[in-house]
């Protein structure tokens, strides 16, 4: 690793003061993805800015189906959390299969949808549920926060503090974890809402990220059922292929993995 | 540099670092504790496995720094008064290592899972769990025969207790 130098705020407002002080400084929360990224020299930060002491990104509420999870929230928090267990399992779920559990003690939804590896979890659940992204100094819709790969709205220096959505009627999380990396090769998240409209959102297979694929969308929403995705075109030309797996390969593994999501939803 | 202080296994310690390092090197080389292990080296293999406040981390992916003024507990922190942690003793009855070196991770890991569900934990959640651990000589099996002793032990200990 590089040198770098560690700096720990105690608010928001410190943070981006932090920040503003650093020549190319970049924000640490479980520091996941950061830490490990670092000592690979892929990335080599001048100042690292300390995000996991801040009580304002911290927590998660949820009034009546409405639902605010904090920057700060770690994937155990979230997937063990019985209030949004309550409205939102399919959530809980997703946060309970990412990494391993020492992971999932440090690492942080925030922390997730700003880096938007393009095989995360969390971005097929805020896209799929329409989730609002909440910042230090605005509100991003989900749909315009996801970019490209490792790109997101997001502007110099500023932190996302939480995320808000209404939890759907139905929803549920799929994924075909690559053997090894245990990352989503393919991941689906299908939401449904009260008046029967369905989103349904992929990561790990597409070639600029995670995305909303319409043609199963309108089949789920007219019919929802397994069985509807049966007759969906999944186009492979914009798909990822590497050494795991072809586009063709994951162009099928959207159907399977919308298929099973349906099914347990 | 930094000053880093926080308490391990009990004891508050400091020590002078870089900012960069990381706490499995501070808890190595500065603090003499040499039972948490490097293996991977790409926070993949538990080996480095260590408690913070409660919970179990991989110090190879936590800098010092990021873990100041909290309390750590690593393998050597376990036994009291001699005696070994039932998790340390179900390892040693259950066979379940060989050349020992992703032990003290697959311990740590293994008392975190225990303190979590308790004596409801069962085989596919153990396994489940261990993902984040990997053992190149065991297969698994004996591993997750003492984990599960070890929850039967600790349940049994605590429902004794109360």
């Amino acid at each position: 690793m590089y040198e770098t130098n560690y700096h720990r705020a105690s608010s928001i407002q410190e943070a981006v003061q932090m920040m503003g002080a650093a020549a190319e400084g970049k924000y640490v929360s479980g520091g996941m993805t950061l830490i490990p990224t670092m000592r690979l020299r892929l990335a080599a930060p001048s100042d690292l800015v300390d995000l996991r002491h801040i009580t304002e990104l911290k927590g998660i509420a949820v009034d009546g189906r409405s639902v605010r999870i904090g920057a700060a929230a770690t994937h155990e928090e979230v997937a063990t959390s019985a209030e949004l267990g309550a409205v939102c399992p399919a959530v809980c779920d997703l946060a309970g299969h990412i990494g391993d559990p020492a992971v999932r003690h440090m690492g942080t939804i925030g922390g997730s949808i700003a880096n938007n590896d393009p095989a995360a979890d969390y971005p097929a659940a805020m896209l799929a549920v329409d989730a609002v992204i909440v910042t230090d100094r605005r509100e991003i819709k989900a749909g315009d926060f996801f970019t490209d790969l490792f790109e997101t709205a997001l502007e110099e220096g500023e932190i996302i503090t939480a995320v808000r959505f209404d939890a759907p009627a139905k929803a549920a999380y799929q994924k075909f974890a690559n053997p090894a990396s245990r990352y989503a090769m393919t991941g689906v998240f299908v939401a449904r809402r009260n008046d029967g409209e369905v989103r349904v959102a992929v990561t790990g297979a597409g070639s600029n990220g995670v995305f909303r694929h319409q043609g199963l969308e309108a089949a789920l929403s007219a019919n929802w059922s397994p069985d509807a995705v049966a007759n969906v075109a999944v186009d492979a030309s914009d798909l990822l292929t590497d050494l795991h797996a072809s586009a063709a390969y994951r162009a099928n593994l959207v159907k399977v993995m919308t298929k099973r999501a349906v099914a347990a939803a | 540099m930094a000053k880093v202080t926080m308490t391990v296994n009990g004891r508050q310690v400091s020590g002078v670092c870089d900012d960069r390092t990381l706490l499995v090197h501070f808890i190595r080389e500065n603090l003499g504790l040499t039972g948490t292990h490097v293996g991977c080296d790409t926070s993949q293999c538990g080996a480095c496995v260590v408690h913070m406040d409660g919970q179990s981390v991989k110090s190879c992916s936590i800098l010092a720094a990021q873990a100041a003024s909290s309390a750590i507990t690593t393998i050597e922190g376990l036994a009291q008064n001699g005696e070994l942690h039932p998790v340390q003793a179900a390892f040693k009855a259950h066979h379940g290592l060989q050349c020992g070196f992703c032990t003290p991770g697959m311990v740590m890991t293994a008392v975190d899972m225990i303190r979590r569900h308790g004596s409801n934990l069962d085989e596919a959640t153990v396994r489940f769990e261990l993902e984040g651990n990997i053992c190149r000589c065991t297969g698994y099996h004996n591993i997750v025969k003492a984990i599960l002793g070890a929850a039967q032990e600790m349940g049994g200990a605590r429902q004794a207790a109360e």
